[in-house]
């Protein structure tokens, strides 16, 4: 078997049924995931596609931090991030938890996604069909850049 | 006469594009993290309330008043958006 950081940033789309399979089987009697996928919709606008950037070197640290507070309660734990330009309904996050039981399995595998979101530098800079796009987070502390003329999604090279 | 020292700044996201770079070295007499980001604000408009911010130096998150030193490595962080 592949050998992975708990916690991991990528950059390609994720194969949720390998990242389950990674998952130790010994003992286990519950496994819980999550995917946080692209919605194509947020505050009545329509979200054509994203992007994720991080701040490498404290995410991962970060987010191996946050898994390891995790796997003191579980059998294991991994969480998977994309970085990028992602399209509507692909998966932004994966997170994988077994346990000996499902309480913890499920509580952790909450745990994890919460504390990501709350602690892990990831920035994520949403694309809409009218050609705009806006860094999520921001507020009303800068207006949203508008394009003079709708721009299609498109993957940069 | 306050010190010129030279900061390893790094920009992401809405910092990034708003400076147009996600690297440079920087010459500043700034001797606080909040120094830095009003000479680097300033630079390239950064219209961010601050409070809504954190500074980062030498990759651990510090308070606006921590002292930067020469060499250091400055980043400035918006809130953070994964999962």
């Amino acid at each position: 078997m592949d050998t992975y950081e708990p916690f991991e940033l990528s950059d390609k789309p994720l194969h949720v049924a390998e990242l389950a399979a990674s998952l130790p089987v010994s003992h286990v009697g519950a496994f819980v995931s999550f995917e946080g996928r692209v919605r194509d919709t947020n505050e009545s606008r329509t979200v054509v596609g994203l992007e994720y950037e991080a701040y490498l070197k404290l995410s991962l640290a970060e987010g191996n931090t946050i898994l390891r507070e995790a796997q003191a309660n579980v059998i294991a734990a991994r969480c998977v991030h994309r970085v990028g330009r992602l399209v509507v309904g692909e998966v932004a996050i994966w997170i994988g938890v077994t346990a000996t039981h499902r309480e913890e399995a499920f509580r952790t595998c909450r745990y994890i996604i919460d504390e990501v979101k709350r602690r892990v530098p990831i920035w994520k800079k949403e694309h809409y069909r009218d050609g705009s796009s806006e860094w999520i987070g921001l507020g009303d502390s800068r207006a949203s850049e508008r394009s003079p003329t709708p721009a299609p999604f498109t993957r940069r090279s | 006469m306050a010190t010129q020292k030279t900061l390893q700044m790094q920009y992401f996201a809405a910092f990034r594009e708003a400076a147009g770079r996600s690297a440079e070295e920087l010459k500043s007499a700034a001797s606080t993290a909040a120094e830095v980001y009003d000479e680097v604000a300033l630079r390239y408009g950064f219209a961010f309330d601050r409070s809504i911010l954190r500074a980062v130096v030498n990759d651990v998150i510090v308070p606006w008043t921590a002292e930067v030193r020469d060499g250091d490595t400055v980043v400035f962080l918006s809130p953070f958006a994964g999962g």
